[in-house]
């Protein structure tokens, strides 16, 4: 990535333009319309009127992944789903993060079987997660809220050596 | 059972020689696996039962003669009454003929039974696995496939199952 | 995990026309993850320009193993597993099941209940007719529908948590009868919600009935007739809106959906416009209802009283023995069901839920089968939308009103 690369760490001028680079990644994050199953109905409600999420930056949903940064894993991830995951992970361009909303995707919820992926970080790396059976809209607020806390103190050096 | 019932049972039991069950208002006919496509013709046509609400299969592992027994439900609309057929099925020899030229609706749902018990459905347009994924072995409903159930994390071995997961790192 | 191929085409020579091999026609996918399939579905169009010539539906991208699981809970454990299946009717999935676990071991449920249960269930219905005209309209491009009939379903997901605590996934409704009774703001909450109803219901169809471009997307797209749509199984507003009269709450009417006084609306045209009518017509008679059976709520008790399946009440375990030893055995052993197999339906607001459940004696079911409206509803899609552009592809999608919960299990 350009700019992280070739600044280093030169001081105060990386620290002031970390911090306008995390506000701006933060005011606009656009989420990929993943739902799979009930929680997908919860995070439909948490973007409709009631429950705002265009107050938070997320005014639309990208249905391709090249063009968002979020995926909001809403739903259960069965065995025959999860090489498509990957797939549509993998085509996310960077910087990207992830949020496993609902106890499915966190770590296999209810369903402790065979079809069911125990938890969606066996396959995707996961920044934030979200319990509930389904989480309460207001409950994905805070996971998405708490998700703007991280990426304002991510820091250049280590995005530079990633 | 219901007047209309007695009589089309009374039909079936003569003319395919089955036995029949009865269990808190419902009928049961037991019929062999060469007989079900004339029987659900039979009871299209004749006495009409439009609707074939449910097909699915039992397991009864460890015994194994009849080992499953494929259950049919069928429902008329016109005469308002409901009826189960069922033909038990040996563990070693697990065909039973299609039901899809009598009933669409068998397409489908034989291709479930398939992929969750193993038995097959002779003449079947389209033989493949419907709900899990390709490639899979195994048959999941049966009883001797394991549930794949995975040991819960509490404090007592909390670093025992952290070691044995698999974690994405990037 | 499999690992992503290749496609193999040969794999579909049986499913498709000839003419895909030779390169005239188009093998397009429309995957897993898509804005207009309702849920994790994948379609396999081939097309001919912007023409289908033949639509597969593959599923199983959500299959839970759902019924493999309950077999291994206990019967009152095992209702948990219920809601999750279609989550847009999660009141309905437990009633199907606690009805076929009643008729299974002989329970009674008393009249208060099943009041409590009808209100419940078609709050439900409305709910989820809700979410298929929200979708509908997005998938249609008619953004503010969506906005509209969220703001309705938070009133209903209100009264849910007011009752249960829960608002999707509730499990209020258990064998023999329900978990608790409904607090004192339950009625006043109803009563409000039957207040301003109708004239919402007004507001949508004036933003959408008489709309000249839905009319001219919706009018003779998808058209379904009566004996294709039986012999595919297909029930519900799908198949009353191709003109046949089948409804299970009029025609085997079960917890006391005899006294209410309802119609049940149905059109012969079979085409997408129909059956959007149909649904429209279903909240007004849900509606109707909600209010006798409110208004006619008889008082009692919610449980049953036989305390070998339904647990006592936690203020009498300190009082009495014998309720003490039926809550510890019902919560850790279960109570056992008769060695019989039985088959007992309902009707969802997506056709006939049906529930094949089986005993063996012991406290966990031997079998449990739930037939689904939604698999044999899409079943039918790639009839009635051979000779359609796949823009219509997706309003027919949308009308029929699948849930991915519902058929992959």
């Amino acid at each position: 990535m350009g700019v992280e690369q070739k600044l280093g760490d030169m001081g105060i001028v990386t620290t002031k333009l970390e911090e306008l680079v995390n506000w701006s990644r933060t005011n606009a994050m656009w989420p990929m319309l993943f739902g799979l199953a009930c929680c997908a109905i919860e995070m439909m409600a948490a973007q409709a009127s009631h429950y705002d999420m265009s107050r938070f930056g997320m005014e639309l949903m990208r249905a391709s992944p090249r063009q968002s940064d979020l995926m909001i894993v809403a739903g259960r991830v069965s065995r025959k789903m999860a090489p498509v995951v990957r797939r549509l992970y993998d085509q996310m361009p960077e910087p990207k993060w992830t949020i496993a909303m609902g106890d499915c995707a966190s770590c296999g919820g209810v369903f402790n079987n065979y079809a069911i992926l125990q938890g969606v970080d066996e396959i995707i790396p996961v920044d934030v997660y979200v319990a509930g059976c389904p989480p309460r809209p207001e409950a994905l607020i805070h996971g998405v809220v708490t998700l703007y806390e991280k990426v304002k103190g991510e820091k250049f050096k280590d995005l530079a050596k990633a | 059972m219901d007047k209309k019932l007695e009589r089309i049972v009374q039909t079936l039991q003569e003319q395919f020689g089955s036995s029949i069950e009865e269990f808190r208002d419902e009928v049961h006919v037991f019929l062999k696996a060469e007989q079900i496509v004339d029987a659900l013709t039979l009871l299209r046509d004749k006495y009409e039962f439009e609707l074939l609400s449910a097909l699915t299969a039992t397991d009864y592992f460890p015994q194994l003669t009849p080992r499953f027994h494929v259950v049919y439900q069928l429902s008329s609309l016109a005469k308002n009454i409901t009826l189960q057929l069922r033909v038990p099925v040996s563990g070693d020899q697990m065909k039973v003929p299609t039901a899809t030229r009598v009933y669409d609706t068998a397409n489908w749902r034989e291709r479930e039974v398939f992929d969750m018990f193993g038995i097959e459905f002779e003449g079947h347009p389209d033989p493949r696995r419907i709900l899990s994924p390709e490639g899979m072995e195994g048959h999941p409903l049966r009883k001797d496939f394991p549930l794949g159930y995975e040991e819960p994390q509490f404090t007592f071995n909390y670093d025992d199952i952290d070691l044995k997961k698999i974690y994405a790192k990037e | 995990m499999a690992q992503l191929e290749e496609v193999n085409y040969e794999q579909y020579r049986h499913l498709v026309s000839e003419r895909a091999f030779t390169g005239e026609t188009m093998l397009l996918n429309m995957g897993p993850q898509h804005p207009s399939t309702h849920g994790v579905l994948r379609m396999l169009l081939e097309l001919d320009g912007e023409t289908v010539v033949n639509a597969i539906p593959e599923i199983g991208y959500l299959h839970t193993g759902i019924e493999k699981n309950m077999e291994a809970k206990t019967y009152i454990k095992a209702e948990v597993m219920t809601d999750r299946l279609d989550y847009m009717n999660t009141t309905g999935n437990n009633l199907a099941y606690c009805m076929a676990v009643e008729k299974l071991v002989g329970l009674d449920v008393p009249p208060r209940a099943q009041a409590i249960r009808v209100i419940l269930t078609e709050l439900q219905r409305i709910a989820s007719h809700l979410v298929f005209l929200g979708a509908f309209g997005l998938d249609l491009a008619a953004m503010s529908v969506f906005l509209y009939c969220f703001r309705e379903r938070e009133m209903i997901l209100d009264i849910l948590e007011l009752c249960s605590g829960q608002r999707m996934m509730t499990t209020y409704i258990r064998p023999g009868g329900l978990w608790r009774d409904v607090p004192v703001e339950f009625e006043p909450a109803v009563r409000n919600f039957i207040k301003i109803f109708p004239k919402r219901v007004d507001e949508y169809e004036a933003l959408l009935t008489k709309n000249p471009i839905l009319l001219d997307r919706l009018v003779g797209i998808g058209i379904l007739d009566a004996k294709t749509a039986l012999s595919h199984g297909v029930t519900g507003p799908t198949l009353r809106a191709s003109g046949v009269n089948w409804d299970l709450r009029k025609a085997r009417p079960y917890m006391g959906y005899e006294q209410y006084d309802f119609n049940v609306p149905t059109r012969k045209e079979g085409d997408t416009f129909a059956r959007y009518i149909v649904h429209i017509e279903e909240f007004r008679e849900s509606l109707k209802i909600v209010e006798q059976a409110l208004n006619k709520l008889p008082k009692g008790p919610v449980q049953s009283e036989n305390r070998k399946f339904v647990p006592p009440p936690r203020a009498e375990i300190g009082v009495s023995m014998e309720a003490l030893i039926h809550h510890f055995k019902l919560w850790t052993e279960g109570f056992p069901a008769p060695k019989a197999s039985i088959y007992s339906a309902v009707e969802s607001p997506r056709g006939e839920l049906g529930v094949y459940l089986e005993g063996d004696g012991g406290p966990k079911p031997h079998r449990i089968h739930m037939r689904t409206p939604s698999f044999d509803n899409l079943s039918v899609i790639n009839k009635i939308t051979q000779g359609h552009l796949v823009a219509d592809l997706v309003a027919i999608l949308a009308s029929i009103d699948i849930v991915l919960g519902d058929i992959d299990r």
